[in-house]
């Protein structure tokens, strides 16, 4: 024993690929970066309105339009700022956060779901569920999505849900088009041979082998679509047929505040580059997985 | 190439049907569109009397196929708001929502095409860089703020650009900023990819070789190959800038398709709604079929597969 321990010394621990991952992940700037705000905009977002000391409803008539603390006659109590009914602005910017990351998640997460049903089947299964689903999406692709948003939720009536399951029905197709295209790449690979020598049955092939496989792109695209979603949200709110006041939506604010953007810019620059700022972290994080799960494409 | 074509045709066709049935469709989400059009205030008198003139006792399919059959005519319905034509109203409106358009397009398309080229030359140079930082932050600018802090800084601060009206073609350089900004980074990257993976052909390394000047390889040979999915990409990203005009129109209170589209969803104007919405659809079948088929002329591997 201890004669080999002098004559081979203990090689170096090959790393572990949770290891290389790891080590891709803290060289990727763009994906540093777009988490880190991403995160920042995350927490200030569940904990922020707890240390506000003014609620994003309540009104103060006699505190209109109060600049941000950086202006002249700015007030430390408001410290972005109060709105054109006298609401505290950084209270509603923290609250409009929530309104935002809510609805980029539930319609990432209910796009996904029919998106990637749609493209896993038309991908592993080809042959006449592939035309019919190719069909869709091109027909998907044909509809205006902000026109036939805005109809839509002008007909059923705005509110956070229908805005959420309207633009969950519209922003399936990029999940679909993705995940049927590397589902065919899957699909003839050793291993799915092998389980269906087995005998395993398609759903079992489907979620077991084929699901893990192209789970990484899956995250890409619901990345994509969530920063997608924030910004029609955004879009339709500030057309006034979104997220309906008093609730604070980024893109009601940019809205609310346009009345006044000649004298008062920042009642529109504050939300507006708020909204840029987590568009941005969300794509470059999704841009960022992409190319550290999949180094070879950029 | 006249199989392809055909087929190509077909899908189109397809599509069309499939997408005025869905325009159409829009109407009838509400349940019932003559209590829509009579309001809260009408008697049931009054909704069975718009019930017989628009013709809504019919079977839904009998109503649709009548309706598609009059907009393949040119009688896209009568405005339940302007009580005029339809057409009339979007004669007037739709040549600025495609001056609109085209112009930002154009501006994609020349601000896209040189960088992703001279990005691709020069792979992770400044340029490339400059590049990737103007395509990530295009895609995260919503469009109807940037609009704003444009009008913000050249029509305040700086005041040399109109910020609404249709007066001159002023009044069109801010608004087709903002529309061709949005389409500019996913060119930008068709363009720069494609170039890359053409100077790496052997075709290219001949021509260079053979010592043909740099910009004679770069444009007559590597250029004209790779911009042949960009085609294909600006046709569609035109289709999709029409629907952008909604949003940037009302931006910049320009009078056109996009603009009267989101009024009229506002009024409840739905015959307005749905021969817009057809329209922008169709515009963008026909587009991306024609950008399809010279697709297909110029490359011949496509007609195959």
């Amino acid at each position: 024993m201890a004669t080999t321990d002098i004559a081979s010394p203990t090689p170096l621990a090959e790393p572990s690929p949770r290891q290389i991952l790891l080590r891709r992940i803290l060289r990727h700037k763009g994906l540093l970066f777009g988490g880190t705000v991403f995160l920042a905009i995350v927490i200030a977002a569940l904990f922020g309105p707890l240390l506000v000391e003014h609620g994003p409803f309540e009104q103060d008539l006699k505190q209109r339009l109060v600049p941000p603390v950086w202006y002249d006659g700015g007030d430390a109590s408001h410290l972005l700022g109060t709105d054109h009914l006298g609401r505290d602005y950084l209270a509603r910017l923290l609250y409009g956060a929530r309104i935002s990351l809510f609805i980029g998640l539930t319609v990432a997460l209910i796009s996904g779901l029919i998106g990637t049903t749609l493209g896993v089947l038309a991908g592993y299964l080809g042959g006449r569920v592939d035309t019919v689903v190719m069909f869709l999406i091109t027909t998907r692709l044909a509809m205006p999505v902000i026109l036939v948003a805005l109809a839509v939720v002008a007909l059923i009536g705005s509110s956070l849900q229908t805005v959420i399951l309207v633009l969950g029905f519209l922003l399936w197709e990029r999940y679909a088009l993705v995940l049927r295209s590397s589902t065919m790449q899957a699909r003839s690979m050793d291993y799915v041979e092998a389980a269906k020598a087995q005998g395993c049955s398609t759903t079992w092939i489907l979620l077991r082998e084929i699901m893990p496989n192209i789970v990484n792109n899956l995250i890409v695209v619901a990345t994509l679509e969530m920063a997608h979603a924030i910004i029609l949200e955004a879009a339709l709110s500030f057309l006034g047929l979104g997220v309906q006041p008093p609730l604070p939506s980024w893109g009601l604010m940019v809205a609310e505040g346009r009345e006044f953007m000649l004298f008062d810019a920042w009642l529109i620059t504050i939300p507006g580059v708020m909204l840029f700022l987590l568009v941005l972290a969300i794509n470059l994080m999704g841009d960022g997985i992409r190319d550290v799960t999949a180094p070879e494409g950029r | 190439m006249i199989a392809y074509a055909a087929k190509r045709l077909g899908l189109a066709l397809l599509v069309a049907v499939a997408v005025s049935a869905a325009s159409f469709g829009l109407l009838y989400l509400t349940g019932d569109p003559a209590t829509a059009i009579v309001g809260p205030s009408g008697t049931d008198a009054d909704i069975a009397n718009v019930r017989r003139v628009y013709g809504f006792e019919r079977p839904i399919v009998v109503q649709y196929v009548d309706w598609l059959w009059r907009a393949v005519h040119g009688d896209l319905g009568t405005s339940f708001f302007f009580k005029l034509p339809v057409h009339d109203l979007l004669a007037d409106r739709l040549p600025i929502t495609l001056t609109l358009g085209l112009t930002a397009i154009v501006f994609a398309v020349v601000l896209a095409i040189p960088l992703g080229v001279a990005a691709a030359v020069r792979p992770n140079s400044l340029v490339d860089r400059l590049a990737l930082v103007l395509s990530v932050t295009g895609q995260a600018l919503p469009s109807f703020w940037f609009g704003l802090m444009l009008i913000v800084l050249f029509s305040v601060i700086y005041p040399i650009l109109p910020s609404s009206g249709t007066e001159s073609w002023k009044s069109f350089v801010l608004p087709s900023v903002v529309l061709g900004y949005y389409a500019t980074p996913a060119i930008m990257r068709l363009t720069r990819s494609g170039m890359i993976e053409v100077l790496e052909s052997d075709y290219i390394r001949t021509a260079r070789a053979k010592g043909l000047y740099r910009s004679s390889v770069l444009f007559k040979h590597a250029l004209r190959n790779a911009i042949i999915p960009v085609v294909s990409l600006s046709a569609a990203q035109f289709g999709f800038m029409l629907a952008g005009s909604v949003v940037v129109e009302s931006v910049f209170a320009l009078q056109g398709a996009g603009r009267l589209a989101w009024e009229s969803i506002t009024r409840g104007d739905l015959p307005t709604v749905q021969a817009i919405i057809l329209i922008f659809s169709i515009a963008y079948v026909v587009l991306t079929l024609l950008a399809d088929l010279l697709n297909a002329w110029l490359d011949p591997r496509i007609r195959v597969t």
